[in-house]
């Protein structure tokens, strides 16, 4: 057996011991581990990363473990503002068709390369290259050339302005990778500018990250390493949590977050999330082609009842805006309340008072409450006379039917943004990649779409996406219900962790056990 | 007789070698029965995103490009050569995986199987003993038990007491096998054990048993009884040595299902076992660790009969004759 092995399953010990002592009395910990002190802290999680190579991630697991080891040229702060990343600054031109990026000086990647402005430049063409499949490659779409006139500097020519630009490079999609390196070393190796570089890894049960002390950040890793310990039962980690053999673990299922809280040792902190449960209707088929039966079905809905009942009433009802900075009144639609006479009166103008059938998809197991929040809008809808005709699908089905486009309707839960012209544009623009599945579009929705990119104005950029928002809930192109919460579990002794509306994980670097 | 014997032993490889292949086509054709492949399972809603192009390099990746014929002959042609295929997903040769899960699986197989026959077969004798008795009666609650709580149930009421009120949880830590450290390894093994040990001593009890009752109407029992054996040696050397056969191909057959990776408890002691790589390929929808891995899964299920047959015919002179 390699020796990595043997002192990995002798740290655990070491840690266990530790934790157990810990728990009576506040001794000191028993000698530092690596360089600069500190002690290593143990992420609970249910499985591990299914890919390393950041350009393809978009599992949620894959996407927190990437985020700490690669860099990006923009960051979040923990209020998702667009802050300098890997570049220190950035400017957009009078007309906004050029900006230009000014790197941070004297950063490195794990392996110790120097990063700088040729490896912007090859990451960026090489996500906007079709053959590489990666997924934010629609992010650039507004990006016609990118130039390295120096070292230090990066300049993208755009097509049309591009308001969203600077937020849509701050997603892991776009990390900056070495030019030297490929996706076949990276998958294997990673190689980022992040606060931590790969450990040990052992497939299907963990996989460790380690401080990077060449990292460029003010602050280095708080914590020597980051575990990433993979059980795939969430009430096991909350068992592991309660023994002291995993720290920190981010639950999503409103009830295993209350058992965790119920033991008394763990502490629950709830975070609202950018992403939300939502009635998606495919306005290209069949009855709900008529906007009235979509105003039908969104006035015989009351969204507080599907939230209660199907998530124990943890969560917030929303409209379309959740990200914080533009968060749309969830009470601005046709029908803020639940009103029975107003959807027979919609059905009746569509000349379908006898009811209407409407299939829809509703996936099986991807997150905790689908299944539920489907036969509570069954219920309710059943009553002014529109039947919900459910098939409940395992996962993989469901992905299949939803890309193909293949329903009338799909109860869903889709990832917000902290920009809505990331969150939206690709759904509901006649040329966005997503339009097929969102089923709804529109002139009006193109021209504010347009107008929001081309605005560098926040309070202009706000009034636009009201705008949007209006649109989308006046046509029913969906019926948006609402925003769960992540619920990040934490046992004493742990600190300086922030959970983040966009389930980032980015504050692990922050993060310390005592 | 040299002839009959060889005769017997091809015709029983050649049966091997096409159960092997039907379980190769069930399982290959089933894999792509099920929607979704690799590039959704990994990509999820975002694969609706994806351009033509985008789809095309990525099926060439994972070479779905090619005809499924091509697709199955060239993962059996390779099984021969030992290259079971690759993990994108970790990175690794599935042989490389398999190595490392199998050999836990049966660890927690044997482990298992011992505990079973520890509370299967004395309990089973006990209640043998004196038929309808209270003592049978108590047999008959342990079995029913054992048949009806069901694993997922024992195992997190297990975890959770041991853990909240003892913190006894080492499943909790990263997992240690036999040789990084054997006493971990034991702590880690034990409560999987025991819920899987506790559901099969359920048969072998039953079995146990019958086995017991049937063997002990028998002449030679009587006989010997007659002749003044002692009733301790009785019982052991006579009637359970006889009521063997039977406990045998119970437990072999158990065994046998157990080497299939008893999914559940794997998954909620997170023990990384061959039961969970299967589990894990096909929420990833990788088909080359889901194909080989239950093609090996197959062959140690045919192997360990093979080995029960044996074994039976070593105890049993009858069988032999025959």
């Amino acid at each position: 057996m390699p020796r990595g092995a043997l002192s990995a399953a002798a740290l655990a010990a070491t840690l266990s011991l530790a934790l157990a002592s810990c728990s009576s009395s506040s001794e000191p910990a028993p000698g530092a581990e690596g360089t600069g002190g500190g002690k290593p802290l143990v992420v609970g999680v249910t499985s591990d990363p299914d890919t390393l190579f950041p350009w393809k991630a978009t599992q949620f697991q894959a996407v927190n473990v990437l985020q700490n080891l690669y860099g990006t040229l923009t960051e979040f702060d923990k209020d998702l503002n667009v802050v300098p990343g890997l570049a220190e600054s950035w400017d957009a031109s009078e007309d906004g068709k050029t900006l230009t990026l000014k790197l941070r000086q004297g950063v490195t990647f794990a392996d110790g390369s120097a990063f700088d402005s040729a490896d912007v430049k090859s990451s960026l063409d090489k996500i906007m290259d079709e053959k590489t499949a990666a997924v934010a490659r629609a992010s650039l779409s507004s990006v016609k050339s990118v130039e390295a006139p120096d070292a230090a500097t990066v300049v993208l020519t755009l097509s049309t302005p591009d308001a969203a630009l600077p937020a849509n490079l701050a997603t892991v999609n776009m990390a900056m990778l070495s030019s030297d390196d490929t996706e076949e070393k990276l998958s294997a190796t990673p190689n980022g500018t992040g606060p931590f570089k790969l450990g040990k890894r052992v497939p299907s049960q963990s996989l460790t990250l380690t401080r990077n002390d060449a990292y460029w950040g003010a602050e280095k890793a708080k914590s020597p390493a980051v575990e990433f310990r993979v059980i795939p039962d969430e009430s096991s980690i909350v068992s592991a949590m309660q023994s002291g053999n995993v720290q920190l673990a981010v639950f999503n299922d409103p009830l295993v977050a209350q058992t965790a809280e119920g033991g008394g040792t763990i502490t629950v902190a709830k975070t609202p999330q950018l992403n939300y449960h939502v009635l998606q209707l495919n306005a290209r088929r069949g009855e709900l082609g008529d906007v009235n039966v979509r105003l039908a079905v969104q006035c015989a809905i009351d969204r507080k009842q599907v939230l209660d009942t199907a998530a124990l009433g943890q969560g917030e009802v929303t409209g379309p805006n959740t990200a914080p900075a533009f968060k749309s009144d969830p009470d601005k639609r046709p029908c803020p309340a639940r009103d029975l006479a107003k959807a027979a009166d919609y059905l009746g103008k569509a000349g379908k008072s006898g009811g209407v059938t409407i299939k829809t998809i509703v996936s099986q197991g991807e997150y905790a409450t689908s299944v539920n929040e489907a036969q509570n809008l069954k219920a309710q809808l059943a009553e002014a006379k529109i039947n919900l005709d459910l098939e409940v699908l395992e996962s993989g089905a469901f992905v299949d039917r939803w890309v193909a486009a293949d329903f009338d309707a799909a109860v869903a839960l889709n990832g917000g943004r902290p920009d809505p012209d990331g969150s939206y544009g690709r759904y509901f623009t006649s040329d966005g990649n997503l339009n097929k599945v969102a089923g709804y579009s529109s002139d009006k929705l193109d021209k504010l779409f347009a107008e929001g990119k081309a605005t560098t104005d926040q309070a202009a950029r706000k009034a636009i996406y009201d705008q949007v928002a209006a649109e989308l809930e006046d046509n029913a192109a969906w019926i948006w219900l609402f925003s769960g919460y992540t619920y990040t579990a934490t046992t004493a002794g742990v600190q300086g962790f922030t959970p983040m509306a966009n389930g980032s994980l980015q504050s692990l670097r922050a993060t310390s056990v005592s | 007789m040299r002839a009959l014997l060889r005769n017997r032993v091809v015709r029983r490889a050649a049966g091997t070698a096409g159960t092997l292949f039907g379980v190769a086509v069930f399982v290959f054709v089933m894999l792509r029965a099920i929607p979704g492949n690799q590039i959704t399972a990994g990509l999820g809603t975002e694969a609706a995103a994806l351009t033509p192009a985008q789809q095309a390099a990525l099926e060439r990746y994972y070479g779905l490009d090619r005809p499924l014929v091509a697709q199955f002959f060239a993962w059996l042609g390779n099984m021969f050569t030992g290259n079971f295929g690759y993990s994108a997903r970790n990175q690794q040769s599935v042989l490389d995986l398999t190595l490392r899960s199998l050999p836990v699986t049966v660890e927690l197989a044997v482990l298992s199987i011992v505990l079973a026959l520890l509370i299967g077969v004395p309990l089973g004798m006990l209640a043998a003993s004196r038929a309808n008795s209270a003592r049978d009666a108590l047999g008959q609650v342990v079995s029913l038990a054992g048949l009806s709580i069901p694993a997922f149930l024992l195992a997190t009421t297990l975890l959770s007491v041991f853990a909240a009120s003892f913190g006894f949880n080492p499943n909790g830590q990263g997992f240690a096998t036999l040789a990084e450290d054997p006493l971990l390894n034991l702590r880690q093994m034990v409560l999987p054990a025991l819920v899987l040990g506790f559901g099969i001593a359920a048969p072998i009890l039953r079995t146990t048993r019958a086995a017991v009752l049937e063997v002990r109407s028998e002449d030679f029992v009587r006989t010997a009884r007659a002749k003044g054996v002692p009733e301790r040696r009785l019982q052991v050397r006579h009637v359970l040595g006889n009521a063997l056969v039977p406990i045998v191909t119970m437990t072999g057959l158990q065994f046998g299902y157990l080497l299939g990776g008893a999914v559940v408890v794997e998954q909620i002691f997170s023990v990384p076992g061959i039961g969970r790589q299967v589990l894990l390929g096909i929420q990833q929808k990788e088909y080359a660790v889901v194909q080989s891995t239950v093609l090996v899964i197959a062959l140690a299920f045919v192997l360990v009969n093979l080995l029960t047959d044996v074994l039976y015919r070593v105890i049993d002179p009858r069988v032999r004759a025959s």
